[in-house]
């Protein structure tokens, strides 16, 4: 980018917050840099610039700049949530390419900022997970690197088992525990013992790890694993903490994506563009915002057409015919709104994680018009193909909600840490209906073997039977229930 | 609120940042670790080992993906996208078997990934030779077996960015700039410097190989394929790690003879087996061509054990391993035949006599990924010998 495109951009950034602030956004500062595509490559594999070092992001790098090299794909902007945000710009980008990303930008920015789920992300993250690194560092000059990869595999391989929903800091071990069982067995007034109100607490008779099943497989590994190091445990430490980061951004997608290209579109439409420009920047934003493959959604195109939507209906301007009413509790319609889009809109942006977003406003007429369907692989003729099965929009939209919970992954607590009496591990799946990929969950019950130390148990459901499945560091045995 | 707006606009070199080559070679490494064990399999293929040079090579390995406790892909219900107008009923696409037409795109399909590794035969057997070795060498005799090592020890302008020495570039850089007049600087192309290697020939070791073959007339199809692939792997092994090794041909029924390369692989199978000609004939041209104190002797023979005389064969074999660096012995048993794990009667002679011998390695092979093994135990360094 040459000096005067340089100057132009920066003019152009100024006219772009102006706007922004007029509309009533509130982004956090921004770094714009300008880099090499290989850079932003980079930082888009690992999630964060100098993040610790693990083939899974040497391997992502490589298929996304493969994927760029062969004009398959490309990534347009990369922002990452800190405060100031920091961006990076594709150097060799069209200036009004930039301008765009630019606008796009600072819509991420906004929504990182007012979101509430991201209210308790670290907005120092980029010198935290440097920090991390450094320390994953020393850690391979200390034990070597082939231990550490081996330990950071399994640890990765179960980064999702974590509870988002508790902060970060919590931590209730056995005696606070007993204390709150026993608070809340406490008399609340001087006559309750007359009234026999008062039942003696439980003596903490079995002193069960954990105390009530645990979501937090990683932090239970950290604190009660018997054998790990405590490099081992700072591991642990820090692939949850990276993974409570990043969780945000995973639970809203769809509304994430969307508000941005909202922002953009509405900047850029503000703005002076030359013809040529706004040609260039018109078949951009078609582009990103199309449906996507037809196995998947583009979560561009679907938030945006949400947001839209929404837009349109707060200001009253949808057709009579078109609108679902809102109801009420007692399901009385609400009156219409009108003129209060764009308000309405800083309150989704500020209040939604995808589900929640999903839930309320997705309407008929969006599943219709973005030609949402489910679909599945059916077996004809001994080949196997995937078909569409509904596109009635209650189905849709629950099949889609359905799919996106605990983010997708299947739910497994912690049952029993001391399993037997004998230290072992008993874990169980919650089943809701949709069964496990027993492969690819029995190789990670092994590293999660290799972390313990000792005998490993998941309790499932196999074709409505309850089915234990044991991993004892030799092999994996399996078991109906009571056997 | 503000007269600026709090952002700021850089543009900062970024040439010397590369921080992702080295997770990204380490995953080529694994990669590769995958393709070794299932190295067996591969090498086993007619089409590989008729294959020529430079041919590329396709190998289907299974995403390396960290494992994960994750739903069933292929079950249950997922939500898509049309352009319009979809139905119940309409068919979205084929489930792929991997190997099969086109898996390379990006998957966009739930399920498993599936990754082609392409591979020249060249590369392919780098990797299959890069941990064979002809075990006990010593340095014997006056001529040149090569078994080339690599050593960092230069540095040169060009080279892959992994290997780049950041020290020397920017002091080159810094010269240019310097030289140009210019205050700062920036990197260019012709300021690089990396760190390169030169291959450094080790000394003098002679080296003669004996290649002997049971063509008698039990010797079916298979057991031929398994002959003629081990010495097919073999050969191209020697030749690409120890270019200067000498091979002696011998086909052995109730007659050994010593017969060129050609005519060793082509040979046809008749008549009665008796391997002791086989080693007498080796043991006669070791007397005549090749003095022990002079060279290092491997000789190896693969047969279905079916022999006459084993205990004269017992008897050779440990003359001859008095004088050998190692003796291979490979006996091929077709599966069809008999389910048992045990020798057939030569090898069981052998195995009672030279069990504890580190000096003699008896295989036995009874499928075509078994090759692989067999090269394996044959050519692995086994520093717990000295020879005598």
């Amino acid at each position: 980018m040459t000096s005067q495109e340089r100057a132009e951009l920066e003019r152009f950034i100024e006219q772009a917050w102006e706007k922004a602030h007029e509309m009533g956004l509130h982004p956090f500062p921004v770094h714009f840099e300008l880099v090499p595509a290989h850079v932003i490559y980079e930082i888009g594999a690992y999630g964060l610039p100098a993040r610790f070092s693990h083939w899974t992001f040497g391997r992502d790098y490589h298929r996304q700049k493969t994927m760029y090299e062969y004009n398959v794909a490309r990534i347009y902007e990369l922002v990452i949530n800190t405060d100031p945000s920091q961006a990076f710009l594709l150097e060799n980008n069209s200036l009004i390419a930039n301008k765009l990303v630019v606008a796009h930008v600072i819509g991420h920015s906004d929504f990182f900022k007012n979101n509430t789920y991201f209210a308790h992300t670290d907005r120092r993250m980029v010198e935290r997970a440097r920090l991390h690194a450094d320390r994953i560092r020393q850690y391979e000059m200390e034990h070597g690197p082939q231990r550490v990869e081996q330990f950071l595999d399994a640890v990765l391989s179960i980064e999702e088992h974590i509870d988002p929903v508790e902060p970060a800091y919590r931590r209730r071990d056995l005696r606070e525990y007993e204390h709150q069982k026993s608070v809340l067995a406490r008399p609340t007034s001087e006559f309750d013992d007359l009234l026999g109100r008062v039942e003696t607490p439980e003596p903490p008779s079995t002193k069960r790890v954990p105390p009530e099943p645990e979501k937090d497989l990683l932090l239970f590994l950290r604190d009660y694993a018997r054998d790990l190091e405590d490099w081992q445990r700072d591991i642990i430490g820090m692939v949850r903490e990276e993974m409570l980061y990043f969780l945000p951004q995973i639970r809203t997608k769809i509304m994430n994506e969307g508000w941005a290209s909202l922002i953009h579109e509405r900047i850029l439409e503000s703005l002076p563009l030359t013809p040529a420009e706004h040609i260039e920047f018109r078949r951009m934003h078609s582009s990103v915002l199309s449906p996507g493959s037809r196995m998947s959604l583009n979560p561009y195109y679907v938030g945006y057409q949400i947001l839209r939507d929404i837009e349109r209906r707060w200001n009253g301007e949808l057709p009579e015919e078109e609108e679902q009413p809102e109801t009420d509790w007692l399901q009385r319609p609400k009156p219409r709104p009108t003129g209060e889009g764009w308000q309405k809109l800083l309150e989704v942006r500020e209040m939604e994680c995808d589900v929640t977003f999903l839930r309320k406003y997705l309407t008929e007429g969006l599943v219709k018009k973005l030609d949402m369907y489910t679909y599945k692989l059916e077996e004809v003729d001994g080949s196997l193909i995937w078909r569409v099965q509904e596109t009635d929009w209650e189905k849709v939209r629950d099949t889609l909600l359905d799919s996106m919970t605990n983010f997708g992954v299947p739910v497994v607590t912690v049952e029993d840490g001391d399993y037997g009496r004998r230290g072992e591990l008993y874990l169980k799946h919650h089943y809701d209906g949709k069964p496990l990929d027993m492969d690819y969950t029995l190789r990670a019950l092994k590293n999660i073997y290799t972390i313990w130390n000792r005998p490993v148990h998941l309790e499932t459901v196999m074709d409505s039977e309850i089915i234990i499945f044991t991993y004892d560091g030799q092999q994996v045995t399996r078991h109906g229930q009571g056997s | 609120m503000w007269h600026h707006p709090p952002f700021l606009l850089s543009q900062d070199p970024w040439d010397l940042h590369h921080r992702a080559e080295r997770d990204r070679q380490r995953h080529n490494e694994k990669v590769k670790e995958v393709i070794k064990q299932n190295l067996g399999e591969i090498i086993s293929q007619q089409d590989i080992i008729t294959a020529h040079d430079g041919k590329i090579v396709k190998i289907p390995i299974r995403g390396l993906e960290l494992p994960r406790i994750r739903f069933d892909p292929n079950a249950g219900k997922r939500v898509g996208q049309g352009a319009g107008g979809t139905q119940p009923g309409d068919i979205l696409g084929q489930e792929t078997v991997p190997g099969q037409g086109a898996g390379k795109q990006a998957g966009t399909e739930p399920g498993v990934d599936f990754y082609e590794a392409e591979f020249t035969i060249e590369e392919l057997m780098e990797l299959v030779f890069e941990d064979l070795h002809l075990p006990n060498l010593q340095e014997k005799g006056s001529k040149k077996v090569m078994a080339d090592t690599t050593q960092f020890n230069t540095i040169a302008r060009k080279g892959p960015l992994a290997n780049i020495d950041r020290k020397r570039t920017l002091i080159e850089a810094y010269k240019r700039s310097a030289k140009q007049g210019k205050p700062g600087f920036e990197i260019h192309a012709e300021d690089r410097r990396f760190r390169s290697w030169e291959v450094v020939p080790e000394p003098q070791r002679n080296a003669v190989i004996f290649a002997m073959r049971d063509v008698s007339g039990s010797m079916g199809e298979f057991e031929a394929y398994i002959c003629r692939s081990f010495y097919f792997w073999m050969l191209r092994f020697l030749r690409t790690k120890y270019t200067n090794t000498e091979i002696v041909f011998i086909t052995c029924h109730t007659i050994a003879k010593e017969v060129d390369e050609h005519e060793f692989f082509a040979a046809g199978d008749s008549g009665g087996t008796k391997l002791s000609e086989a080693y007498k004939l080796a043991l006669d041209i070791i007397d005549k061509r090749y003095n022990p104190r002079e060279w290092n002797i491997y000789p190896f023979l693969f047969s279905d054990g079916y022999n006459w005389g084993d205990h004269e064969v017992v008897k050779l074999v440990e003359q001859m391993a008095s004088i050998s660096n190692l003796i291979g012995y490979g006996e091929i048993a077709d599966e069809l035949w008999g389910h048992s794990d045990a020798f057939a009667p030569l090898g069981q002679a052998l195995y009672e006599r030279f069990a504890h011998d580190p000096r003699v390695v008896l295989v036995r092979i009874t499928n075509k990924e078994e090759v692989w093994p067999a090269l394996k135990r044959f050519f692995s360094k086994h520093p717990e010998v000295n020879q005598a």
